[in-house]
């Protein structure tokens, strides 16, 4: 399969190249890019990368298999993080993991049959004065309660059609 | 929704550096109201020479975490070197516990930005790169339209207001790596690669991004920046000590009644700013412990927090002022968990590249483990202690040290805790120990 980008992506694509000196640094920006694009960084899209940055696979394949936001496999529609250091822990991070864990019926690491959530264990976001602290795609919820977070998983069912 | 408490009421140096709170968001109109770019205008009008003359004179010391002096580390730019200059900003705030400067990029872009345009004028950068946390999706839209604003109204790009200067200020969004909050690293993930520490030397200064000389400053570093050149670098150095300039953000978080960030003088009381900002205690309980700067710094018992938060007086308490992020638990936390958290962070975050680190904070985690799961044995504070002995001083980067430094202060801090864990088989504090 030939994997392509959008024409947007493309435009944006270019747009990037012009921020740097030379191709290989847009290598995590057109990543990034992918991501957004085809959800998750398969063989193909990191191909592609490749491709059009015109630098070697292996380093693209290396850069990708290095940070953790550039998923190597499907996530859900919404991916929901909990932070799980410190001063998340210290405000009952535990309990709101558990309870997500239990109302999902999935764990750290797995996405529901029906692809709508992943659930997943993170370090400190750098919101612990606002902790616990959950990250659902890009936005952060703060200050969370285990009331707060059943109306968080309620109103994410209920609008399936959300930002990703 | 974010919520940041600003400063109290008490504090000397309210809103230098903390412009906004709760959901405010300074535009570029608004920083003009508030006597925007006149900082930059003053540097604009002086040679780039005076202007590091004067961030020397202020002793502004680097807000990343390592506290070194921004006007020294400016200087050891190779004067006669013919390649470009890079400024790289680091906002990849990653230190467990460090949420500062996330306030910037969210609320107040343009004093971040106009900290940046000095510097770039003062060190001859004509290219900026402001390297963000990957998951500040939020933060980088507002820097990104910060940025926008400034070119829209002709203060950067081709000139810089109207001075035959050109600068590029561009956005680099990390990706999920600890790591590359470490200046090498981060040099490394903007070229594409992985964030792997270089050796030093050379130092960055020297032979920085894409091979060239490069400064890297920290997020508030910049806003320290901005408040030298409109203030001057006596008045700078009266909004904090004599050696130790300037006003700085503190973090406060964990078992208070108040967390949030507040703005003090460099030096302030570490019991005021937990007692009068923090407004105390959760429910009043006793402390337990304190972290005083983020994850990696040395915690402190409540007989050892008569100290002021500055970088000479929190090492004199046997610890470091780090990120100034306060972690506060109280009677009834269990060290061993708290360690845990920090014990796993790092041997997640470990680049992998040299061994002692790689190797030693697996050893860390696994042996807090097994102790948190009730599988201690006798003499695992001891192994614990020396396994992160042989890891301090012997990595490529210091995050080796980051990760020792917490074990072993846990452990020394609250050694009988540690014991009773492994004697008991069992948390002391009852706790059910959580698989991650
Ligand atoms: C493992 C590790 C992680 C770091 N993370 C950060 C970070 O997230 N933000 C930061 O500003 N500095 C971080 N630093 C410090 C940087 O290497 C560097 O000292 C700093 O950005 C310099 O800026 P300053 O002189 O303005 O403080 C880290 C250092 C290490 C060893
Ligand atoms: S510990 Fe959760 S945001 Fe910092």
């Amino acid at each position: 399969m030939n994997l392509a980008f959008s024409s947007d992506a493309e435009r944006r694509l270019q747009e990037l190249l012009g921020r740097y000196p030379n191709r290989q640094a847009a290598v995590i920006p057109a990543l990034h890019l992918a991501v957004r694009e085809f959800g998750y960084l398969s063989p193909e899209a990191m191909d592609l990368v490749a491709r059009r940055l015109e630098v070697p696979q292996s380093l693209v394949l290396g850069t990708a298999t290095f940070y953790t936001m550039l998923h190597k496999r499907p996530v859900g529609r919404y991916h929901i993080q909990v932070c799980m250091n410190v001063a998340c822990y210290l405000k009952g991070s535990d309990n709101l993991a558990n309870q997500l864990k239990d109302r999902l019926g999935i764990g750290f690491g797995e996405v529901t049959p029906d692809g709508m959530f992943s659930l997943e264990g993170v370090q400190c976001l750098a919101a612990c004065g606002m902790a616990p602290v959950i990250q659902v795609n890009k936005d952060y919820h703060e200050d969370m309660t285990p009331a707060k977070v059943d109306a968080l998983l309620d109103q994410l069912r209920s609008a399936p059609g959300g930002e990703k | 929704m974010t919520m940041f408490p600003t400063t109290s009421q008490t504090s000397p140096t309210r809103g230098y550096l903390l412009r906004c709170g709760n959901d405010e968001f300074i535009d570029l109109k608004r920083h003009r109201e508030l006597g925007g770019h006149a900082a930059l205008r003053k540097a604009l009008a002086m040679t780039p020479d005076a202007v590091r003359e004067q961030v020397k004179a202020a002793n502004l010391r680097g807000r990343g975490g390592a506290g070194f002096p921004a006007g020294t580390k400016w200087g050891f730019l190779p004067k006669d070197n013919p390649k470009p200059r890079y400024l790289v900003i680091n906002a990849d705030e990653g230190e467990p516990g460090t949420f500062k400067d996330r306030y910037f990029l969210d609320h107040d872009p343009h004093a971040l930005l106009e900290g940046v345009i000095i510097t770039a004028w003062a060190i001859g950068a004509h290219q900026a790169y402001i390297y963000v946390r990957g998951e500040f999706f939020r933060p980088i839209e507002r820097l990104e339209s910060a940025i926008k604003e400034l070119y829209d109204a002709g203060v950067i790009g081709k000139t810089v207001m109207g001075k035959p200067f050109d600068l590029d200020i561009v956005v680099h969004q990390g990706a999920g790596a600890y790591i590359c909050g470490e200046e090498s690293a981060l040099l490394e993930s903007i070229e594409g690669k992985p964030g792997r520490p270089r050796m030093k030397p050379p130092f960055p200064a020297v032979v920085g991004l894409f091979g060239c000389p490069t400064i890297i400053n920290n997020v508030e570093t910049m806003a320290g920046v901005r408040l030298i050149l409109e203030h001057g670098a006596d008045a700078f150095l009266a909004m904090g000590l004599p050696k130790d300039g300037g006003p700085k953000v503190f973090g406060l978080s964990g078992h208070v009644k108040r967390p949030g960030l507040y703005e003090g003088p460099m030096g302030l009381s570490l019991k005021k700013l937990i007692f009068e900002y923090g407004g105390g205690t959760i429910d009043d309980k006793p402390i337990k412990g304190v972290i005083p700067g983020g994850s990696s710094t040395a915690v402190l018992l409540p007989d050892q927090l008569d100290i002021t938060m500055d970088f000479e007086g929190v090492k004199a308490a046997g610890s470091s002022l780090g990120t100034a992020s306060v972690m506060v638990f109280t009677e009834g936390t269990c060290p061993v968990a708290v360690l845990l958290r920090i014990a796993r962070f790092y041997a997640h975050e470990s680049c992998g590249q040299c061994t002692p680190c790689r190797d030693g904070t697996g050893w860390l985690e696994r042996i807090v483990e097994s102790i948190e799961f009730g599988h201690g044995r006798p003499g695992d504070c001891d192994l614990l202690i020396s396994a992160a002995n042989q890891i301090m001083g012997n990595t490529i980067c210091a995050l080796g040290d980051a990760a020792a430094i917490p074990v072993i202060s846990f452990v020394q801090q609250f050694r009988q805790d540690f014991e009773d864990h492994i004697r008991l088989g069992a948390c002391p504090y009852g706790n059910k120990p959580e698989g991650h």
